[in-house]
């Protein structure tokens, strides 16, 4: 009893918020590690390009419930995506035309890209900030708990509860759906394959005929559904803030390299190895050993590794050792 | 005369723009920004070197000015006696440790061959002394926090002049630079810049929560000034001589006695604060100077001209017999100990310490923004992007304010869309801030100064 009682404290502490922050993540990931395999760039406006689309999620779920319309249980930001998307992909596409074209064509170094991007970055900040305005908002509505703690407690009749919201369920169902038609796409249609193709060898795919206009639209289009969607659901589970989003780029990008940049199955993998790695070595395991040691072996202190100031920079230490010891990344993608 | 003409005309344009809100909205606003943008031409200065000189990207410039801060705080304050008595051998003692560990890592590195056995004894060496370490210093640690947790909670400083402090502050910083760069200059460029801007989230987070050496999000206020206080040169005769004769001829038109008076000891209120910045102005004036002649000296000398050889092309800068790697470095920690010399200055200026003010966005992209606005490689283009960045960042709300009244000049003060963008001004400057960089990177990519080697 006391080992099942450890286990759901487990899976209800670390397991389901480890698994819903890195899948939010893994889709921010893939979304830098995206950008930097076609277009050769860090992305500095990663996470002000997710508060972005969130923004337009947001404004629509507000004109929905403004007239009306909604899903029931399930949160009407679901409904609101598709049209955020639509307007995401457009900002993406007017800023690629007039901002990163011109460096593209002039064959420009990585760098300059990248402080280009930091320019996008302080524009999209301010836009944003001057559309909603930077304070927390919620933008949640429908059944709020698949199971509640108290609920599962009466069911087992365990000492231990396990709680998981429904946002936690969305955003882990919506992931694995995401990221399951995004590498359907890139290995088996012959426009993903271009795409890899491209990534690969620019010359060459340039040299059997692969268009590179239409590739860097796809990518911006993927792009900004992968943004949105990934904004959107951590605006869902947690809250919308622009400040927390331009914070979220720096344990993206670690996902993002820690995966093996260039490759997005290694991004996938690396927001979950980001995530478990922050919430296992700042959690505090005191009550997990209450139950599985013996009473006479209680613990005194917290037992915690880390305490949980210090989130953040786990990612970054774990980021820091991956380029030292393995500069290419757990996956092996680009060589640095 | 004649090639310096553009340098003349933008730093006196500069001059013009404070000077002119010096006249239209006040003489204190106007130091404050002369004052901040200084401290943007220290920073700037440090960044410029790196990047300008060498072409490394830093972009942690947010920590080293944070540890210049730490710095400021660990030299001015005083020492609470009470908390070293609590816990200070348990810090001593752990600090040594910590030595031992660096040093038993460095031994084992020397001694063996690269091999798996060497990484796990490594491995195992560090992760046995930090629980080694935590087990010494954490009954430490919470004495000290709760040696009088209002007021200190904190080992404190020396309790020398802040001044100091600015030399401390490029130790630190430069001693950070030292360990990052060993580790993450042979880094491609993009992934330097990612590298090293976690590594200054991780150096404020540490500054944030280890109360015991920064007082951590508490803050530590009050802290020593180089310069007078108000106060005490509101009550000094011959500051007051000063401010009367200064406006003598105002205080002239004035007939009665005690409505003179009353003036006169407004304008002395007004006076101090600007006399006590002017002072700021003249030690920051004199910093700036020193690093100005400094940096100038060393970019004409043959090692400015193989930094350039080396920014351009490594590999031929390699095969000529230059040690990339090794200069690399060097200015990697010069550059950074500059910018830990101007975390000092703010510091100094501001009087206090908040780990929570430290923000990527106004210390790290602002700075760069400066530079690349400026004219990277070219001291002069990078100190007046130093101003013009800092001088736009302070009077855009202003100025947004002014847009938006013109151009919704025709709808009712009560519509919604004009009191939303007046709410929203303030994050106009980043509008600036974004499209000035936009538009600098496309049509002007050197700079407003662009970098200019003369060969003598």
């Amino acid at each position: 009893m006391d080992f099942l009682n450890a286990i759901i404290l487990l899976l209800n502490y670390i397991f389901v918020p480890a698994l819903t922050y890195g899948s939010q993540l893994a889709l921010g990931a893939i979304f830098v590690t995206l950008i930097y395999g076609i277009l050769r760039f860090a992305n500095f406006a990663t996470g002000d390009m997710m508060s972005f689309g969130t923004m337009f999620t947001i404004l629509f779920t507000w004109y929905f419930q403004s007239i009306g319309i909604n899903l029931g249980v399930l949160p009407t930001a679901l409904l609101a995506i598709p049209f955020a998307i639509i307007f995401m992909v457009g900002y993406m596409l007017i800023i690629d035309n007039f901002v990163f074209k011109y460096y593209r064509s002039n064959k420009s170094p990585p760098v300059q890209l990248a402080m280009v991007s930091i320019g996008v970055m302080f524009v999209t900040q301010a836009v944003v900030r001057i559309i909603i305005g930077p304070s927390d908002r919620r933008f949640f509505d429908g059944e709020k708990f698949i199971i509640k703690a108290g609920e599962f407690k009466e069911i087992t009749g365990l000492n231990e509860g396990l709680a998981i919201k429904s946002t936690q369920l969305i955003t882990v169902i919506v992931t694995m759906a995401l990221v399951s038609a995004l590498f359907w796409f890139l290995n088996k249609t012959k426009t993903g394959k271009s795409m890899r193709a491209y990534s690969d060898n620019e010359d060459l795919a340039l040299l059997s005929g692969i268009d590179p206009k239409k590739i860097v639209m796809i990518t911006w289009i993927i792009a900004g559904i992968l943004a949105t969607i990934g904004g959107a659901l951590y605006g869902l589970d947690k809250s919308f803030k622009p400040f927390t989003y331009f914070n979220n780029m720096l344990p993206i990008f670690a996902a993002a390299i820690v995966g093996g940049i260039g490759n997005p199955f290694g991004a996938f993998l690396g927001g979950y190895v980001i995530a478990f790695s922050e919430i296992l070595l700042t959690y505090a395991y005191r009550k997990f050993f209450m139950y599985v040691l013996p009473e006479s072996m209680e613990p005194g202190g917290l037992i915690q590794l880390l305490s949980t100031d210090y989130k953040f920079a786990v990612s970054f230490s774990i980021l820091v050792i991956v380029l030292l010891y393995r500069p290419s990344g757990i996956f092996k993608g680009k060589v640095l | 005369m004649r090639k310096n003409l553009n340098v003349i005309a933008a730093y006196s344009v500069m001059m013009g723009l404070i000077i002119l809100v010096g006249i239209f909205q006040s003489w204190n606003i106007a130091l404050s920004i002369f004052n901040l943008c200084l401290i943007s031409a220290v920073m700037t200065m440090g960044a410029n070197i790196q990047w300008g000189y060498a072409g490394l990207i830093n972009f942690g410039i947010m920590g080293y000015t944070a540890l210049g801060g730490l710095a400021a705080v660990l030299i001015s304050v005083n020492p609470v006696q009470e908390a070293w008595s609590a816990g200070g051998l348990n810090i001593l003692f752990s600090l040594f440790l910590i030595i031992g560990m660096v040093l038993a890592v460095r031994y084992v590195l020397k001694k063996y061959e690269k091999s798996k056995i060497r990484t796990y004894i490594i491995a195992t060496i560090i992760i046995l002394g930090i629980i080694i370490i935590r087990f010494v210093s954490e009954p430490g640690i919470e004495a000290i926090e709760e040696v009088d947790p209002a007021k200190t909670g904190f080992l404190g400083g020396l309790g020398l002049p802040i001044i100091f402090s600015w030399i401390v502050g490029a130790l630190f910083a430069g001693g950070l630079a030292f360990v990052i760069g060993k580790v993450a200059l042979g880094l491609r460029a993009d992934y330097l810049a990612i590298a090293t801007l976690l590594i200054s989230e991780i150096v404020i987070a540490i500054i944030k929560h280890e109360d015991w050496l920064t007082r951590g999000v508490k803050n530590v206020i009050g802290l020593k000034r180089p310069a007078p206080y108000e106060v005490n040169l509101q009550q000094t005769d011959w500051f007051i001589n000063l401010v009367d004769k200064f406006n003598a001829s105002k205080l002239n038109l004035i007939p009665d006695f005690a409505e003179r008076q009353a003036t006169l000891n407004q304008l002395v209120i007004e006076g101090s604060s600007v006399f006590v910045k002017l002072c700021y102005s003249g030690l920051f004036l004199v910093v700036v100077i020193i690093l100005l002649i400094f940096t100038q000296k060393a970019l004409y000398s043959p090692w400015g001209r193989m930094m350039r050889a080396i920014r351009d092309n490594e590999e031929a800068a390699n095969a000529m017999g230059k040690n990339v790697v090794k200069q690399h470095l060097l200015i990697f920690v010069l550059g950074s100990a500059i910018v830990g010399i101007a975390g000092a200055m703010l510091v100094t200026q501001d009087g206090l310490f908040t780990p929570g003010s430290y923000r990527p966005m106004r210390y790290t992209f602002l700075i760069w923004v400066m530079v690349i606005v400026g004219g990277s490689g070219n001291n002069f283009g990078a100190i007046l992007g130093g101003f013009a960045v800092w001088f736009l960042w302070i009077e855009s709300a202003p100025i947004g304010l002014y847009l938006v009244n013109l151009t919704t000049a025709g709808l009712d003060d009560t519509h919604f869309l004009k009191v939303h963008l007046i709410e929203s001004v303030p994050y106009f400057r980043f509008l600036m801030m974004g499209l000035g960089l936009l538009l600098i990177m496309r049509y002007r990519p050197k700079g407003i100064l662009p970098e200019k080697i003369e060969i003598k």
